[in-house]
């Protein structure tokens, strides 16, 4: 697996560093819209796991990977509608998009 | 339904008749059942109910009555009945039914006859009476119920309208029940009758036990017929007594509690407490004869087994009742004071006649008398509550007086039902009647001692009533108010009474004896000859004198005298000791009181004590134990599984609140702990494959 041309680690390594920008971007950003991309940049990671995977793997020539991909970039499409929606609603109550002050939750 | 609207229409058979015959017991029951609906201001509505249901059953009684003649007159035996089955357990019935007889139909005319006359009278006597609707109620039901005795073919059916009977005149004694003597009169006949009904349904279940059903006549297979009264006269009971007799005792003993019979008759006076026109129907006319009816009605179980000229132990043990009876009653209205209560132990005398005629003549002779008495007796009570209504509620003899002057028309229609009460010669119906019993009683070859008892009792009726009369009719007015006369509605009914008590006579005297002919089955005669019987026209020559000797002794001692209510009476004045005793009723209640009411009142005592310490006590205890178990429960419940749920309930706050302060509420230390999980995961999994 030395020839040229792209192969399949390149493609895990970017998305392993696309995952971590977005785990961190999740976990440190205190604006709840910067939680929200990071968590989109964390979906994108792991659909391009998905197709890179289908690609260098056993039958590229079905379409599995791609509709995995298609599906969970919908999904991630409802999810973030949903995240922003609540995001609104949300501030629309407390005029903050900060996580920190948003702990009405607490038990 | 009317097949003989027209009384006399021939097409109408005797078994179409006898079919629906039940309409005449029908008609008043649904009526008063109506009446019972209405509101209590609709009195027209209910009186007019009452009244017409009543008119109905006469009708249809005087149909039934005429095709019973006419059959008669053909030459039949006139008997047809009609049953049913009611129950059936295994291979024996209850059965249903009635019958149509010269007996039955000659009672359903009477007492139809005589009650609608009554309901009229009412219509005046109780016009001021706030619960109007509810008298004519029961008047309807003890009416429909008392023709229900009379048409009954079943010894059960029978019994079941007598009881109706029993009921209704305990309601009716009672009416004015706000009025304690009133409520203690109603109990007492309630509970008196019911002495001697007890009797009678042992006889009725005897009966039953014996010739396996309850039907009277049954075409040769009914109780009273010939093969199931041999099979009685062959079995014997106690004390030398065919089954026969027995059951003719047992089935007396209702009969003459319900006909104040000695010793059972201590209701009837007290009865009086009731409305007059109550007293009229049922302890006058009606009621009372439904005890001397039913020992008519099973008068083949009394006689069978008689010799010839003979009596059986049945028929004397009924004769020297009813002539006990005619005397005592006779003795005891001497001394009264009341002029109901004089009438009603009257009555008392009368009862004890029809009960001698019965044993020593005959049903026919029995039941002549039973519907002469029925006329002038309702009369009689009737003429009182005229008195009574015109004289402003006075009852006592004493404080009346000269009312012949203010009261014309009841004066002479009391006289009438007075003079044929006492047997006047010729015109009088009593007279016949009452004829014909001692006629009996003389011929009787059995028992000879009666007769002179029953001529007693004529000359003791003749002296009582002449007594009423004079205190109440003649002299001058002793009482507070003046005293009216009656209105129409009132006085209409005592005059046709006062009719029929006359011209009721002629159908049984002893020329021309139809009714003893009609009830007896024999062909309808014409005997002008029968006067020619020297031995007959002395009898009647010697009751005649009697009943002259009584009305003289009474016009003697009272007539025209006027003494003042406080003054003593004459007898009292001579023969003191024996005024007292007739005055407190030769003492019977008081004997009773003395035995049977301690009796019980004792029993009652020991029955009250036993309910309080034994039975009561062993509630208390098992309540006590109960209280305890409960009170170990509860302390059980507060304690342990209180405490329990408690306990844990506590436990369960603690460690929510203990795991709640984990939910910092902040979304990023949980992604954070995510993360964390994630990885360690992660490096689980990786260090496990590694090995």
């Amino acid at each position: 697996m030395t020839s040229a041309g792209p192969q399949l680690t390149g493609y895990l390594l970017v998305a392993a560093m696309l995952f971590a920008i977005g785990l961190a971007g999740a976990l440190v950003r205190r604006n709840a819209i910067m939680v929200l991309i990071g968590i989109e940049l964390m979906l994108n990671a792991a659909n391009l796991n998905l197709i890179a995977f289908w690609r260098f793997g056993a039958h590229p020539e079905t379409l599995t990977g791609m509709m995995f991909a298609v599906f969970s970039i919908a999904v991630a499409a409802a999810e973030a509608a949903v995240g922003l929606g609540l995001v609104i609603s949300i501030y629309r109550h407390t005029y903050t998009t900060d996580l920190d002050r948003m702990n009405r939750m607490k038990g | 339904m009317m097949q003989g609207a027209a009384p006399f229409v021939p097409a109408a058979t005797l078994p179409a008749i006898a079919h629906i015959l039940w309409l005449v017991p029908a008609a008043p029951i649904v009526a008063s059942g109506t009446i019972a609906l209405l509101k209590q201001s609709r009195r027209k509505a209910s009186a007019s109910l009452a009244i017409g249901s009543l008119s109905f059953s006469l009708v249809l009684s005087i149909v039934a009555f005429a095709v019973t003649v006419r059959e008669w007159a053909h030459g039949a035996i006139v008997r047809e009945s009609f049953n049913f089955i009611w129950l059936q357990f295994g291979d024996r019935t209850v059965d249903l039914g009635w019958v149509l007889d010269p007996l039955a139909a000659v009672m359903v005319v009477m007492v139809s006859f005589v009650g609608l006359l009554i309901f009229i009278y009412s219509v005046g006597y109780m016009a001021h009476d706030e619960n109007f609707t509810r008298f004519y109620c029961f008047m309807s039901l003890f009416a429909g119920a008392m023709l229900g005795v009379v048409i009954a073919n079943s010894m059960l059916l029978l019994f079941m309208c007598w009881e109706i009977v029993g009921l209704t005149s305990y309601l009716l004694i009672g009416f004015w029940y706000r009025r304690p003597a009133a409520a203690a009169a109603a109990k007492k006949a309630f509970i008196t009758t019911r002495v001697g009904d007890i009797f009678f349904l042992l006889g009725v279940v005897w009966l039953f036990s014996q010739t396996g059903t309850l039907l009277l006549y049954n075409h040769g297979a009914g109780s009273l017929e010939g093969l199931a009264l041999g099979g009685l006269l062959r079995q014997h009971a106690a004390l030398g007594l065919s089954a026969a007799s027995a059951i003719a005792l047992l089935i007396f003993a209702g009969a003459a509690g319900k006909s104040g019979q000695l010793p059972l008759h201590v209701w009837l006076p007290d009865a009086m407490e009731g409305p007059t026109p109550v007293s009229a129907l049922i302890h006058a006319a009606t009621m009372v004869a439904a005890g001397v009816f039913l020992v008519a009605r099973v008068y083949p179980l009394m006689q069978i087994g008689a010799p010839e000229h003979g009596t059986t132990a049945a028929l004397t043990v009924v004769t020297w009742v009813g002539a006990a009876t005619a005397v005592f009653g006779a003795t005891i209205a001497v001394a009264q004071n009341d002029i109901k209560r004089i009438l009603a132990y009257s009555t008392v005398s009368q009862l004890g006649y029809m009960m001698a005629g019965l044993s020593l003549g005959g049903i026919a002779v029995g039941m002549f008398h039973l519907i002469t008495h029925a006329f002038f007796k309702a009369l009689l009570f009737l003429g009182a509550g005229s008195v009574i209504y015109g004289s402003h509620e006075e009852q006592d003899i004493r404080r009346m007086g000269g009312l012949k002057v203010d009261m014309p028309l009841t004066f002479i229609t009391y006289a009438i039902g007075m003079l044929a009460l006492c047997g006047f010669p010729l015109f009088f119906s009593g007279f016949w009647s009452k004829d014909a019993i001692l006629e009996a009683a003389h011929h009787s070859a059995a028992i000879e001692g009666p007769f002179y008892f029953l001529l007693l009792g004529v000359l003791l009726t003749a002296f009582y009533m002449t007594r009423q009369v004079c205190y109440v009719f003649f002299g001058y007015w002793r009482g507070h108010e003046l005293a009216h006369e009656s209105p129409k509605v009132m006085t209409l009914p005592l005059v046709i009474l006062a009719l029929f008590s006359m011209a009721l006579g002629f159908i049984g005297t002893p020329a021309w004896p139809w009714f003893h002919a009609f009830l007896e089955g024999g062909p309808p005669a014409f005997v002008i000859h029968a006067f020619a019987d020297s031995r007959l026209l002395a009898l009647m020559a010697v009751s005649s004198l009697v009943v002259f000797l009584g009305l003289g002794l009474g016009w003697r001692l009272y007539g025209d005298r006027s003494p003042e209510p406080e003054e003593p009476d004459v007898l009292e004045t001579s023969v003191p000791w024996l005024w007292a005793g007739l005055c407190d009723r030769l003492y019977v209640d008081e004997l009773y009181g003395a035995t049977a009411i301690a009796f019980y009142a004792w029993w009652a005592r020991v029955a009250d004590w036993f309910d309080r310490r034994v039975w009561g006590g062993a509630v208390a205890g098992v309540a006590w134990a109960f209280g305890l178990w409960a009170r170990l429960n509860c302390l059980l419940d507060v304690y342990w599984v209180d405490g329990g749920f408690d306990k844990a309930c506590d436990e369960l706050s603690n460690g929510g609140g203990l795991l709640a302060r984990v939910e910092s509420g902040r979304v990023q230390s949980y992604l954070r702990i995510l993360a964390v999980a994630v990885v360690a995961l992660a490096a689980i999994l990786f260090w496990s494959d590694r090995r």
